[in-house]
């Protein structure tokens, strides 16, 4: 072993840090704008509560430690309908607590951010382990049709840069946003340049008459402005199936109406919304499609494989809802077999399936031990599919 | 080849290995511009005594936070030392606390016993810099991270109030690790 | 006189109450306590959880919240802390707010935000079909209860105070001046109130317990209450299945956001460790038209 010293020359000291991606997620939500917090405090989330109980009053925020997981989620979406930009966290148990209000706020339409660090599960499972178990409870663990953006960072700045952008997808499109960290990611302390700018999105605000508000207002873009509590538009808000005017409603033309348009706001802009980040070899016959910090140990195999002179290509999906079915399409087309680890039992490799139609075999390499994808599994994963077998 | 360095901090919940692991990743990030993760395993394995602290060094993006092949192993435990010494290089090092590991596994690796907690105890006059003391001796043996880098790291992270202790229970790592290299140079058949 | 149709959304009307409900008249009180206290319609926010009562906020022109079965308390919380200016009010059932939302409830009182819950006690799960609920008197008959309650019943009011609330008051249809007076006390206290308020519902509950007319019911409520003043003179035997009605506690205590307000205040001036960036604001409309990457 030899010295080595300033190899990287990097932005000024005080840019640099070394954090935990818990502490990028509380510092970014600040940044974001950011302030109001109301959680329940659950391993290996509860840094990002105890980090903000110390900023958030600091610069002018709040911060509340709620009763319970569901009383949190309640406390999150009234803050925000009074104007705050607001942040909840959690992990596996208190997630499913959460899905009841997680679909008021979809069905209400209420910016707002979860945070989930995933942990081994069911139930109370693996409490310090890591998992990437709740995939599917992202999407679907509330009830009903519902659309949903879920995003999933790789690493300590990613985490910062996707918790801003967490706030203002939500913000941009009036809908809540779950951001995924699993345990290793929320833990790991990581040498990270924070960024000197950011681009922050204030949600749309309606126009200067009252009287005319409907807070649920067709409009070209599908996503209706929205007045905050106390600015005078007296609006009406519920979990019901409503009309324009935020009133319930049984006519079955207007609930058609307004659930295609709920849905629509987020599906017609996935192409926006959709990140991925491809790693391409043009002569890969094998394609590894991984997320989170299971995409870290999948990018260490990648390089073994080429090492040993495997062609591959890496997709990283940083947004996995909506499902980032055209890229995986296309890497299907071009390579005749796709590599998916996770710490679940598969939970994204089904859709990667449904999406890559039967155009590449679809190899699940999974982990549910409360240990990380170890990249020799994934590297023997690759090694195999390029074989043939 | 890229270069990178895997460590793992070994022994029991409370030993500080995870402070002493931040310290290690800080001073190579911060203060000497390479690049660092420093993660912890805790929990279920906490509880039964295992604690690891794992810090990568390298000169690239750290793809994988986690250690693969370990270059040194500090072990502050037996159990620590049995569980983890198949995780090391052959061309490794093993640094044990004398006390506490007595039967040390045989192997191509270089092994250093030091008596890590005695010394903090007895030189220092607190157990609970132990870690520091650890640091110290790592320093510089590993010669990986500059000495200054990690007096540095030392000073940002300790509770305030504890920078001076910690500095003698650094100094104290490093004259150890000195001993220690002395003595090796000093076996049969050493060049 | 007051004008109450200022304070309804009269389109919305014919209420979803039934024939003998008392509910109209716990809204009427709160509407004449906030006439009388002159508050401003833009910043009272009323929320409501799941219920005949939570329909409540549907009819009362205000910023209104009709939330999640039990919530309502929750969601206030939100609203109240987020932005303290507004006077925030509850609008909930015996189910809504002791069953479901018992936690909520009792850790509202326990923290002491100024968050008025005006509870409508009617002994039942009204909206539903008649369901038992933590009111319930042992022995009554609801329609998951057909044999007569096996359980014991809540006493709201006693809970509220046993949490830590300070203002509670227990009032009923029957006596509405009253009843409207407790609600404006509750109101202007800053602090958690609860104004627990006995309605019938001769649908739901009357029915099944040989009290189908609304006198009936309005007949057994009248003789389930005592006044607190009364109440004083009796021995707890007397007492034992008598609902005592009046100003139960009223007490100053330290307030949830104003003791937070004093903590922003204190910590002002410690140094924050926090790298801030420079931010763009981008408007969402921008945003939400693809005119800028995020």
């Amino acid at each position: 072993m030899s010295t080595v010293s300033n190899t990287n020359a990097g932005p000024a000291k005080g840019a640099v840090r070394v954090m935990t991606g818990n502490e990028a997620c509380a510092e970014a939500a600040i940044a974001a704008g950011c302030r109001f917090y109301g959680g329940y405090p659950i391993t290996p989330s509860s840094e990002i509560a105890e980090i903000l109980s110390k900023l958030l009053p600091r610069v002018g925020g709040k911060f509340i430690q709620m009763e319970d997981e569901i009383g949190a989620m309640g406390a999150v979406i009234g803050a925000s309908l009074a104007g705050a930009k607001a942040l909840t966290a959690t992990s596996g148990p208190g997630f499913s607590l959460k899905q009841e209000n997680i679909g008021y706020a979809c069905m209400a339409e209420v910016p707002c951010v979860i945070v989930n660090v995933m942990r081994g599960g069911p139930s109370t499972g693996l409490p310090t382990l890591p998992s990437q178990s709740d995939v599917m409870q992202a999407r679907w663990g509330t009830h009903g049709d519902h659309p949903i953006i879920a995003l999933c960072p790789r690493g300590v700045r990613e985490t910062y840069d996707l918790t801003v952008r967490s706030f203002n997808l939500a913000e941009t499109y009036r809908t809540p946003v779950i951001l995924l960290l699993d345990e290793i990611i929320g833990h790991v302390n990581e040498k990270v340049f924070l960024p000197d700018r950011i681009r922050v999105v204030e949600r749309v605000k309606p126009g200067a008459d009252v009287t005319e508000y409907l807070p649920y207002q067709d409009t070209d873009t599908d996503v209706p402005p929205m007045a905050s509590f106390g600015e005078g538009h007296r609006f009406h808000v519920t979990g019901l199936v409503h009309d324009e005017t935020g009133f319930p409603t049984n006519n079955p033309e207007k609930i058609e109406h307004v659930l295609r348009r709920l849905n629509r706001k987020i599906d017609r802009y996935a192409d926006r919304i959709i990140r991925v980040e491809e790693d391409r070899d043009e002569n890969a016959r094998v394609g590894v499609v991984a997320y989170g910090s299971t995409a870290r140990s999948a990018s260490y195999a990648v390089r073994l494989a080429r090492e040993e002179g495997i062609p591959v290509s890496i997709l990283s999906l940083l947004t996995i809802w909506p499902f980032p079915e055209e890229p995986i399409r296309e890497m299907a087309n071009r390579v005749s077999d796709i590599v998916v680890p996770e710490m679940n039992l598969g939970q994204l490799a089904h859709e990667v399936e449904w999406a890559a139609c039967g155009k590449a075999r679809v190899h699940k390499v999974n982990r549910i031990d409360g240990e990380p994808i170890h990249p020799q599994y994934v590297l023997d994963a690759i090694r195999a599919a390029a074989r043939g077998k | 080849m890229s270069f990178r360095c895997e460590m793992r901090l070994s022994g029991e919940g409370g030993q500080g290995l995870v402070l002493a692991g931040k310290i290690l990743a800080e001073a190579a990030a911060i203060y000497q511009g390479i690049n660092a993760t420093q993660s912890q395993s805790y929990g279920p394995e906490a509880r039964g005594g295992a604690s690891r602290s794992e810090i990568i060094l390298s000169d690239e993006d750290i793809d994988f936070p986690k250690a693969v092949r370990l270059d040194l192993l500090l072990a502050l435990t037996q159990e620590a030392c049995d569980r983890y010494v198949c995780d090391l290089k052959p061309t490794g090092v093993l640094l044990v606390d004398s006390d506490a590991v007595k039967r040390v596994p045989e192997g191509p690796f270089k092994t250093y016993r030091a008596p890590v907690i005695r010394g903090a105890r007895e030189t220092i006059g607190r157990e609970i810099v132990a870690n520091i003391v650890a640091i110290g001796i790592i320093t510089r043996i590993a010669e990986v991270i500059e000495e200054e880098s990690v007096r540095e790291a030392i000073l940002t992270r300790v509770p305030k109030g504890t920078e001076e202790v910690n500095l003698k229970a650094f100094e104290l790592g490093l004259s150890m690790a000195d001993r220690l290299i002395a003595e090796e140079a000093g076996k049969p058949g050493a060049n | 006189m007051i004008d109450f149709e200022k304070y309804l959304r009269i389109k919305k009307f014919p209420l979803i109450w039934c024939a003998g409900c008392g509910n109209g008249i716990v809204l009427k009180g709160m509407l004449g306590a906030i006439d009388r206290i002159g508050l401003d319609k833009n910043k009272i926010t009323v929320v409501s959880g799941i219920g005949c009562s939570s329909r409540a906020t549907g009819y009362v022109d205000f910023n209104t919240l009709h939330t999640t079965h039990g919530r309502a308390i929750a969601f206030a919380t939100g609203v109240k802390f987020a932005n303290p200016d507004l006077t925030v009010l509850v609008v909930t059932g015996d189910g809504d707010a002791t069953a479901i939302g018992g936690n909520h409830f009792i850790h509202a009182a326990r923290r002491n935000i100024d968050i008025t819950v005006i509870l409508y006690n009617n002994w039942i799960y009204g909206m539903t079909g008649g369901q038992v609920s933590p009111t319930t008197p042992h022995g009554m008959r609801a329609t998951t209860a057909p044999f007569g309650n096996p359980e014991g019943s809540f006493d709201i009011s006693r809970l509220a105070i046993a949490a830590g609330a300070s203002f509670v008051a227990r009032g009923s249809v029957t006596s509405p001046v009253k009843l409207s007076q407790y609600i404006e006390k509750g109101i202007r206290k800053k602090g958690f109130a609860l104004i627990e308020a006995f309605t019938p519902c001769p649908t739901a509950f009357g029915r099944q317990n040989k009290m189908g007319k609304a006198l009936d019911n309005l007949e057994w409520i009248k003789e389930r209450t005592i006044d607190v003043k009364k109440a004083d003179a009796l021995s707890p035997e007397e007492l034992e299945d008598k609902l005592v009605t009046g100003i139960l506690v009223d007490v100053e205590k330290s307030e949830y956001t104003d003791l937070y307000a004093k903590l922003v205040e204190s910590v002002r001036d410690i140094p924050v460790d926090l790298h801030i960036p420079e931010r763009e604001v981008v408007p969402a409309s921008i945003a939400v038209a693809g005119g800028e990457e995020l």
